[in-house]
């Protein structure tokens, strides 16, 4: 039997951070919208999310694109249900050398208009008694904030609804010529925007993309144990390395008082199992900036996977070789940062308006080589 | 110290006792762990004021040839062995055959005023009085479900409670019908004659159950819904509990397959207990309720299976499978009375750990959607109670929990010790 497809402007296939935020600026902008989702909202990546907006400096590309959203997340400030909380990020120094090649990044921030300051040892332990003596100091950056990522995409995805977006509660079985098959065989059409994250492949086989897992660790309520949003400097060498596992030190006090711990990485890991191994690897170093964790209770350990592109930037832009199918998917680590962003620049493309930034190094096509 | 068992037993209670004996019994060497720092588990929870009956102080006491691991709760699972946190730090444990005992808890169901102090489950007042809490003299209301109200309330009593009254939800009939069957089971026919004459002068009330409890700091007075209309009844402590509910927590990490068949899960197991994990065997109310006897003799049965003993293990099935009937019998006269489903009101608290109403999981299908949205369940008991509460209200099952099966401290998921206070004071 052939139903007559509903129609939209823009059809969104998956509802987390980043397809919510897509849904969002469309429907912002009056277009008829489509959401497909057949888990809970924001019940992939963005619920393993640690929903640290930061920007990291290492890519210009992926700093141009976090500068832009992190603008945009100040609107969601003073929104309840994001817990948005301005805690600052401290960057820890270990020793005089990475102290050093703090001021680099001092400055590349400073470029790009965000405001991040040097700490000595003093000024660290004024800051953060918690942490293990003997470091030399550390970069904070004040106006950087955490937020809780899940109620960020139901509040987006809402707030398309009351636009008159409809949700659409199924599995997208494949793209069609114009649109979209669902797993019930209702077909809808219009442009198809894909934000599946690391289920991408599903859809888009011609895209690579692996699920590089991590593990989070959350503690009972211990408020004012720490303060900022705590990082190593060396974090960037774990996150943008390629090693086929690594950890890094990155501890967040958590709005409820609790403690989020992050963070590992593993490419070759398929299933969603706590690894013991990866725990201790992840909390021992955590301990080592942080002596006192020990004794704090965990109440949960899980994992979850982040979408990775082989050269770390998402996928934003029309997808190679098809008409009216658009990708934006691969955010790896930094999808809450940059959802914003990545919403705007989607639905400038979309529009055919120039985007704000330059989405030439997102581009997809940079794949169909 | 060495820590592989042939034979590890999680759960002192009676089915955990019996399996680590039995084990014992055939040579293995083999170690039994308990949270608590006693042997019995609930039902035989050592009381400050008053002995254990003789068979259960037996089985509590004989654990000779068995390494009695106390205050050992298992926090997180690895390849054919257990971590465990003590009080001094964490220990790994590996085994050969693992027998889960790990039994039941009560069934605990959200009514306008269940938060209030004073309100407490039947089986949890029962288990503060065994430990010394005061209860003389103070006013009980017993209510909810089931046999185990009668033993709360005998146990009140003896620490010197007055208990006011004993309310049951199951109507006259089906009590009356479940009382009558008893006679196929005679030492529990004996038990509860024992028990009623023990309480005589207790009104014992059906098809009664708590519409709302009241009072400032404390609860002071409840309503309760009885067939002849709602009658307020003033008292100082409110003890409710719906009957009980395996704890699955440990076998669902291990990777055991559970059965849904029911509201509540339950571990699956064959005929000889073996669980869908090689070597893994589970006994007694984690299996499905039954009682104290089905508890006996299952960990009995998995404690011969577990030490290799098949056949000593199949001579046990003609009796259990009797006993199990009773757990049959149990479920089908109490069943609760849907009317309990509608007593929470939107304002009324689910989830205690992290504060959310009722009203606010309006809309929800599905447990990890709900969890993610109002952080319900999110809390330190991971939905223990509210999400078993839920899924017997209908409004969805409960989701998957997560490693530590109860918070543990960081040192002791990497494995480490935790740090002295010394340390700890330079560290901070």
């Amino acid at each position: 039997m052939t139903v007559a497809a509903a129609t939209f402007d823009l059809i969104v296939i998956g509802a987390g951070i980043v397809g919510a935020a897509c849904a969002d600026a469309a429907s912002a902008e009056g277009m008829r919208v489509a959401m497909i989702e057949p888990g809970p909202i924001g019940g992939g990546a963005t619920a393993a999310a640690m929903g640290h907006l930061v920007a990291m400096d290492d890519d210009p590309a992926e700093l141009a694109l976090a500068r832009y959203s992190l603008r945009l997340w100040e609107s969601f400030a003073d929104l309840k249900e994001a817990e948005f909380s301005r805690c600052g990020t401290l960057w820890v120094a270990r020793n005089d050398h990475e102290l050093a090649a703090a001021s680099q990044r001092i400055a590349r921030l400073a470029a790009a208009g965000i405001d991040a300051r040097p700490l000595d040892a003093a000024a660290l332990y004024e800051r953060e008694p918690a942490l293990v003596p003997g470091l030399a100091g550390g970069m904070l950056v004040p106006r950087e904030a955490v937020v809780y990522p899940p109620r960020v995409a139901q509040n987006l995805v809402q707030r398309a609804q009351s636009r008159g977006a409809r949700l659409y509660a199924r599995r997208a079985q494949a793209l069609q010529r114009h649109g979209v098959r669902l797993d019930d065989d209702t077909l809808l059409s219009g442009p198809v925007l894909v934000a599946t994250g690391c289920a991408l492949p599903a859809l888009l086989p011609a895209l690579p993309m692996r699920a590089r897992k991590g593990h989070l660790v959350i503690t009972d309520r211990y408020p004012g144990f720490i303060r900022h949003q705590l990082l190593e400097l060396g974090y960037a060498d774990s996150a943008h390395g390629d090693a086929d596992s690594s950890v890094a030190f990155n501890v967040q006090p958590r709005p409820t008082g609790q403690i989020l711990i992050g963070s590992s990485r593993e490419f070759s890991a398929n299933d969603a199992d706590v690894s013991p191994a990866m725990v201790q690897r992840m909390l021992e170093r955590s301990f080592a900036f942080v002596p006192g964790l020990r004794n704090l209770q965990a109440l949960r350990v899980w994992t979850g996977f982040r979408p990775t592109t082989p050269d770390g930037r998402p996928y934003l832009g029309a997808v190679p070789g098809a008409l009216d199918q658009w990708v934006a998917a691969g955010h790896e680590g930094l999808g809450v940062t940059t959802a914003l962003g990545s919403a705007k620049l989607m639905v400038d493309l979309i529009q055919g308006r120039e985007p704000a930034i330059d989405p030439a190094p997102y581009a997809p096509s940079r794949m169909a080589a | 110290m060495r820590d592989h068992y042939d034979v590890l037993v999680i759960g002192a209670g009676p089915a955990g006792l019996a399996a680590a004996q039995t084990a014992a019994s055939h040579g293995a060497r083999v170690g039994l762990l308990d949270a608590q720092p006693r042997p019995g588990g609930q039902v035989w929870r050592h009381d400050v004021q008053h002995p254990l009956p003789r068979d259960a102080r037996n089985a509590v006491d004989d654990l000779h040839g068995v390494d009695w691991l106390a205050r050992h709760s298992v926090v997180a699972t690895e390849s054919s062995s257990l971590r465990v946190e003590t009080p001094q730090g964490s220990r790994l444990l590996s085994y050969g055959a693992l027998v889960i005992a790990t039994g039941a808890r009560e069934l605990l169901l959200p009514f306008p005023g269940w938060t209030l102090p004073g309100v407490t489950g039947a089986g949890g007042l029962q288990a503060l009085a065994k430990q010394g809490w005061p209860v003389a003299g103070r006013r009980v209301v017993i209510a909810g479900s089931g046999p185990l109200l009668l033993a709360a309330a005998d146990t009140l009593r003896k620490h010197g409670a007055q208990v006011v009254g004993i309310y049951e939800q199951a109507n006259a009939g089906n009590v009356r019908s479940f009382a009558a069957q008893l006679r196929h089971w005679p030492a529990r026919a004996w038990q509860a004659a024992g028990l009623r004459l023990r309480l005589a002068g207790i009104p014992y009330r059906f098809g009664s159950f708590v519409r709302k409890a009241h009072g400032d700091d404390c609860v002071q007075r409840v309503d309760i819904d009885t067939p002849h209309g709602v009658q307020t009844v003033a008292c100082d402590l409110l003890a409710v509990g719906y009957g009980l509910v395996p704890n699955t927590e440990l076998a669902a990490l291990l990777g055991c397959a559970l059965d849904h068949s029911d509201i509540h899960p339950r571990v699956q197991v064959d005929a000889l207990l073996r669980t869908s994990v090689a070597n893994v065997y589970a006994a007694g109310e984690s299996c499905g309720i039954a009682g104290l006897a089905v508890a006996r003799i299952e960990g009995a049965l998995a404690g011969h299976r577990a030490a290799g003993h098949v056949d000593a293990a199949r001579a046990l099935l003609a009796p259990r499978d009797r006993e199990r009937r009773f757990g049959a019998l149990l479920a089908r006269h109490f069943a609760l009375d849907s009317r309990l489903h509608k007593l929470a009101d939107d304002l009324t608290l689910v989830c205690r750990c992290e504060d959310v109403r009722m009203g606010e999981l309006t809309g929800f299908t599905d447990a990890r959607a709900a969890k993610l949205a109002t952080r319900c369940g999110m809390g330190a008991c991971q939905g223990r109670i509210c999400g078993t509460a839920l899924a017997e209200l209908g409004r969805f099952p409960r989701s998957g929990s997560r490693p530590p099966i109860f918070p543990a401290r960081l040192a002791t998921l990497a494995g480490l010790s935790p740090l002295s206070s010394d340390d700890a004071q330079r560290g901070s």
